[in-house]
């Protein structure tokens, strides 16, 4: 195949293979700065990524459900006035059938726990356990006792930290206080039957599970519920299950996406992809001085070769080709070798790094204890893409001077 | 028909403040098949002279031009086909690719004419036994001695048989023996192959095989010369 030039492109790259090992040390020192560059690109992409997609999940575990269904006043006012009648048989179909994979109707009002030390603000939380499971409670976080068996249990669960605050024990018993309809005060002491530990230490603090039941009695709002949790298909895009659930729900409800009932979340969800480019250009912008250095100086080195190639009658477009190739090779062969340090360097990290040493600081950011790196393709793509066309473009400007000579006055430089 | 045809050539360099007359009103008609030596002191305008004719400098003024085409008139990448098909260029310094071996530098050329492989192959070879390098085709620059060096910029010149070959002090860096056999070489081309050779050189052993001699100084040329062989 020629280039356009006379010359073709296996002559062109045999030149420009030669010319990249001419001087060995040089092009070594590039290549393992080029590979350092795209491993600590890719790398530390999958450990943000890694990190994030753990506080979104673990976020999203907490709401929980990927959509919820609430009364237009309740977000405002989260009190037994703003509740939701049960589904209707119309949305109840279409929570039984995909995309929906889970749903559970819950009752959380916030509430005092008191114990007969002391006393904490609590959200109330009245749910069903086997649907709750199923829309993100983790059976396994209980670390004391059980977790609620039915919608009528009449004990509660209440978080490690929690239990700490209130000087309290498993199997004693705790006294809730709410809010009952025309602003009554209802309350009724639980006995602690279960203390789980959370994800993140404000769930611990904070959160407290009755069963729906006893919940709906205690607050006497019948069959009435805050919200309606629900889950399926994918969390990063939430859109197909937020348009069957609105459908159905009709105007009655505020049908919200994860994203925007927590729009933390949600924000951190949309910045990464933005941080990810932001971190390869970066890091691409001081490997870049190394690499316009590195093509400098051998275009420097062989400006005479340049302009006897132009007298001999090589055309300027072929010798920027040349050097353009020259650069695409060493970017190749540093892309190769960063790919395969970072994936050697990110598998053996699959089960996870643990990071309790520094656990409270990160738990501060919402993100749990151990980080699971998360080695997408798209990043990959984008630090391999990024690498590509901005190492070209800024290996133009070499190319360029070194097309740019007058073969006179090149084939005289010394 | 005069191959070659210089009329009033005008080239000036800046050195600091002083001009310098590298050229001044230079008029030389080259016939075909010419073997001209150009001699004159450094800095007495041959390699200007050279340059100026492959089309490797622009002109001041003056107008030069080979076979009819008007050389100062042409645009770079049309210079450059100039250079490709028509003209043989030996440096000074050998001037040799040092990435490619031998017979890849004499087949660089042919490469850029886009000749295909089997043609460059067996010309290159031809032309590098006649040389008498037969066997160090596959030799990188950096392991031929300096004559083994010009002997395969001047088969590279040459391979493509172009019609004409400008030699800028071919000689320069050889010793006696290697610079008889290229200027035995350049002859023996002149005459069965009518390539039309410009030579610059204050050789007096190379102005000895020059049919026309040129002297310049200062720019101009001084005395022309029909030289009668031995």
């Amino acid at each position: 195949m020629a280039t356009g030039h006379g010359l073709s492109l296996t002559a062109v790259s045999q030149l420009s293979w030669r010319n990249l090992w001419r001087n060995q040390r040089r092009t070594i020192i590039m290549l393992l700065a080029i590979a350092v560059g795209v491993w600590a690109m890719i790398f530390m992409t999958a450990l943000m990524r890694g990190m994030v997609d753990q506080m979104i999940e673990d976020g999203i575990d907490a709401l929980p459900g990927y959509v919820q269904l609430h009364h237009p006043d309740y977000r405002d006012d989260p009190n037994v006035e703003n509740s939701l009648p049960p589904p209707g048989p119309e949305l109840l179909v279409a929570l039984g059938s995909p995309p929906v994979e889970a749903w559970a109707r819950r009752v959380k009002v916030p509430a005092m726990a008191s114990s007969e030390r002391n006393n904490r603000a609590v959200m109330l939380l009245g749910v069903d356990p086997q649907p709750e499971i199923a829309v993100g409670f983790d059976p396994s976080s209980i670390v004391a006792g059980r977790f609620l068996e039915g919608p009528n249990d009449p004990g509660l669960v209440v978080g490690r930290k929690l239990l700490e605050r209130l000087e309290t024990d498993l199997g004693k018993r705790i006294v809730i206080m709410s809010q009952g309809p025309n602003n009554s005060i209802a309350d009724r002491g639980f006995r602690i039957v279960g203390v789980f530990e959370g994800k993140l230490s404000a769930q611990e603090e904070n959160l407290v599970y009755a069963a729906i039941g006893t919940t709906q009695e205690l607050l006497g709002m019948g069959e009435q519920i805050s919200e309606i949790a629900v889950k399926g298909g994918d969390y990063r895009d939430a859109s197909a299950l937020y348009a069957w659930v609105e459908q159905a729900a009709g105007g009655q409800y505020e049908v919200l996406p994860w994203t925007k009932l927590d729009t933390y979340l949600g924000l951190m969800l949309g910045v990464m992809d933005g941080f990810v480019l932001v971190w390869v250009v970066v890091i691409f912008m001081a490997l870049s001085f190394g690499l316009v250095n590195t093509l400098m100086m051998a275009v420097f080195e062989r400006v005479r070769e340049f302009g006897l190639m132009q007298a001999l009658g090589m055309k300027p477009a072929s010798i920027l080709y040349q050097v353009l190739l020259e650069a695409l090779m060493l970017l190749t062969l540093g892309l190769l070798l960063g790919n395969v340090m970072a994936v050697a360097s990110i598998m053996p990290l699959r089960d996870g790094i643990d990071l309790s040493i520094v656990a409270e600081g990160i738990e501060m950011m919402g993100a749990s204890s151990t980080l699971y790196p998360a080695l997408k393709p798209k990043d990959l793509v984008m630090a391999n893409t990024v690498v590509i066309v901005l190492g070209i473009l800024t290996s133009l400007l070499p190319a360029w001077r070194a097309s740019r000579y007058r073969p006179v006055e090149a084939i005289a430089k010394t | 028909m005069a191959e070659i045809k210089c009329v009033e050539l005008c080239k000036t360099y800046r050195q600091g403040d002083a001009i310098i007359k590298a050229l001044d009103h230079v008029s030389l008609d080259i016939e075909q098949g010419a073997f001209i030596c150009l001699s004159g002191p450094s800095g007495s305008g041959k390699t200007t002279l050279l340059n100026m004719i492959g089309g490797l400098d622009a002109l001041d003024s003056g107008e030069i031009s080979i076979d009819g085409q008007r050389v100062d008139l042409l645009e770079k990448g049309a210079l450059a086909d100039l250079r490709l098909h028509h003209i043989g260029f030996v440096f000074q310094s050998y001037n040799l690719i040092p990435v490619l071996s031998a017979r890849e530098n004499v087949e660089f050329v042919m490469q850029v004419q886009g000749v295909p492989a089997a043609e460059r192959r067996r010309k290159s070879m031809a032309i590098l036994e006649e040389v008498g390098l037969k066997d160090m085709e596959g030799r990188r620059p950096s392991q031929l001695s300096g004559g083994q060096q010009q002997r395969v910029a001047v088969a590279r010149a040459i391979v493509s048989q172009p019609k004409l070959v400008l030699a800028d002090e071919p000689t320069a860096n050889l010793d006696s023996v290697s610079a008889k056999h290229l200027m035995e070489l350049f002859v023996e081309l002149n005459q069965n192959h009518r390539v039309t050779f410009l030579i610059s050189t204050h050789d007096e052993r190379v102005m000895r095989y020059a049919q026309r001699l040129v002297r310049m100084r200062d720019g101009k040329v001084v005395s022309d010369e029909i030289q009668i062989s031995d």
